[in-house]
């Protein structure tokens, strides 16, 4: 039942983290917390965040539909998002 | 072109440069070059520092030519010939004399013997044009590592906006005659990320096409709000059968629509005209549309960046434009329209600016949910607001209102984008 995406909080943070730093790297990643935007903050465009969507799946081999964009606005929605593991 | 400003080196003191290497990037108020050196030899010394701005014709750096010691050429901005050679800084005088280099280190004189370099062969880059123990570290590199060091013919700036990009170099072809890959040879178009401040370049341009256009040309706005409920709905069953990193993006298949309408209505448009007192040639031609995009919000730029040509199915070439380049780019794309997207910065609509000698621009706002009547009942569908602002002189009302009906109509088939 488990996907083998499933991972902690930690894990999901770091990874999001890191593949934020690879699309838009800049001091503004160093001070970013858990609820802020993503798009807002990091000034990510919908090309920016394709490409974010796009890594994470590469990485977690967990394939993540537009449906679930809505989720995934903040790192605090990111980490739950991941951390479900299995996505209905 | 007056005037150029030295974005970025691409060589330091005592790197060996070819006949045609790009050795730095020059930004001009209406793009950013390449500079390419006109001689073989050793950098010697770089004159402009990232930032200064210079005339035409400045020189920019001292390359010690090989073979003789003789004196040091400039490379300089293109578009105008060589320059005779500048008056040779009187710190770089020890160079000149061989065999009597300026060595005040004890560690550079012990290294170089240990190294059997020969000190008159390295350029030095200390107090008054003295070597330096890096100076002879770098010498000892250069002969260690010729063969790295001869590159395939790409130039830097080339090879660094693939690696951007994530194109193999070695899969690129030069389209030039010498050979040389350059940055325009790789794939998709430019955006170097530039934050714009007070006085940039970018802005300077833009400030000034856009008041020449308010100033010159009668626009007039037209607007409509469109369902975009059946190209969103086709839109999300496309993209959930593709892979992750093929999606299309909404604003790709407004983009799309936009191109094919202009396509479609044959009607009388102007091919647009560089002088205020001739107004733009009416012809019988399809409005010709290039595709455009404003920069990201994030970036703060609405200078309209081409982002290709006609895209040739709802996957318009990815990436954006560099801002500095765009007002060039626009030109010589022959494009007459412009299209600007600030969907993502969350407004309804925008009444734009037409970019001369472009006759319409045309806008799209946010793609919300709104209510919607339909038939006799009112349902909640995501609907954009496009608007057009054209030449009054090149098209009459009916004329924009006919292409704003086609790009709704092209909407609601999307699968036919």
């Amino acid at each position: 039942m488990n996907s083998p995406a499933r991972m902690t909080d930690e894990q999901a943070e770091a990874l999001v983290r890191d593949v934020l730093r690879s699309v838009a790297p800049g001091p503004a990643l160093d001070t970013l917390t858990e609820h802020d935007d993503l798009r807002e903050t990091l000034g990510l465009d919908s090309l920016d965040f394709l490409a974010v969507v796009t890594r994470v799946s590469e990485r977690t081999g967990r394939r993540i539909e537009e449906d679930d964009y809505d989720r995934l606005a903040d790192l605090a929605g990111w980490m739950s998002y991941l951390a479900d593991g299995q996505e209905g | 072109m007056e005037s150029g400003t030295v974005v970025e080196w691409l060589v330091a003191p005592g790197d060996r440069v070819h006949r045609g290497d790009v050795v730095a990037v020059v930004d001009t108020d209406k793009a950013a070059i390449d500079v390419e050196c006109f001689a073989d030899g050793v950098v010697d010394r770089l004159l402009v520092q990232p930032g200064q701005r210079v005339a035409v014709g400045a020189p920019l750096a001292l390359i010690e030519s090989d073979g003789a010691r003789a004196a040091p050429r400039a490379t300089e901005p293109p578009l105008s010939p060589p320059e005779p050679s500048p008056p040779e800084p009187p710190e770089a005088e020890p160079l000149a004399e061989a065999g009597a280099p300026a060595v005040h280190s004890p560690l550079a004189r012990k290294r170089a013997a240990d190294a059997e370099i020969d000190l008159a062969t390295v350029p030095g880059t200390g107090p008054g044009g003295s070597i330096t123990r890096a100076d002879v570290d770098r010498a000892i590199e250069h002969r260690k590592a010729p063969k790295e060091r001869e590159r395939p013919r790409i130039s830097p700036y080339a090879r660094r906006l693939a690696a951007e990009r994530g194109v193999d170099p070695d899969t690129l072809r030069a389209a030039g005659p010498d050979g040389v890959v350059r940055a325009r040879d790789v794939p998709a178009p430019a955006l170097i990320l530039r934050a714009p401040r007070p006085g940039d370049a970018a802005r300077r341009a833009t400030a000034a096409l856009m008041a020449r256009a308010n100033h010159e040309i009668p626009h007039y706005y037209l607007a409509l709000d469109i369902d975009l409920g059946p190209a969103m709905e086709w839109l999300r069953g496309h993209n959930r059968a593709i892979p992750v990193a093929d999606r299309v993006l909404p604003a790709a298949v407004l983009l799309r629509a936009v191109v094919l309408a202009a396509r479609a209505s044959r009607s009388s448009t102007g091919t647009g005209s560089t002088t205020t007192s001739s107004p733009p040639t009416p012809c019988t031609s399809a409005w010709r549309c290039r595709c455009a995009r404003a920069a990201s919000p994030s970036r703060s730029s609405t200078t309209p960046a081409r982002s290709g040509s006609t895209p040739d199915g709802p996957h318009p070439r990815r990436g954006r434009a560099r801002a500095g380049r765009t007002d060039a780019l626009v030109r010589a794309s022959g494009a007459t329209i412009t299209v600007t997207n600030l969907g993502e910065l969350g407004v309804d609509r925008v009444d734009g600016v037409i970019h001369p000698p472009q006759v319409a621009l045309i806008g799209f706002g946010t793609a919300r949910r709104r209510p919607w009547a339909d038939g006799d009942a009112v349902t909640v569908r995501p609907v954009v607001t496009v608007t057009l602002a054209a030449d009054h002189r090149a098209s009459d009302g009916a004329v924009g209102a006919r292409l704003l009906r086609e790009i709704d109509r092209r909407l609601h088939r999307p699968e036919e984008l």
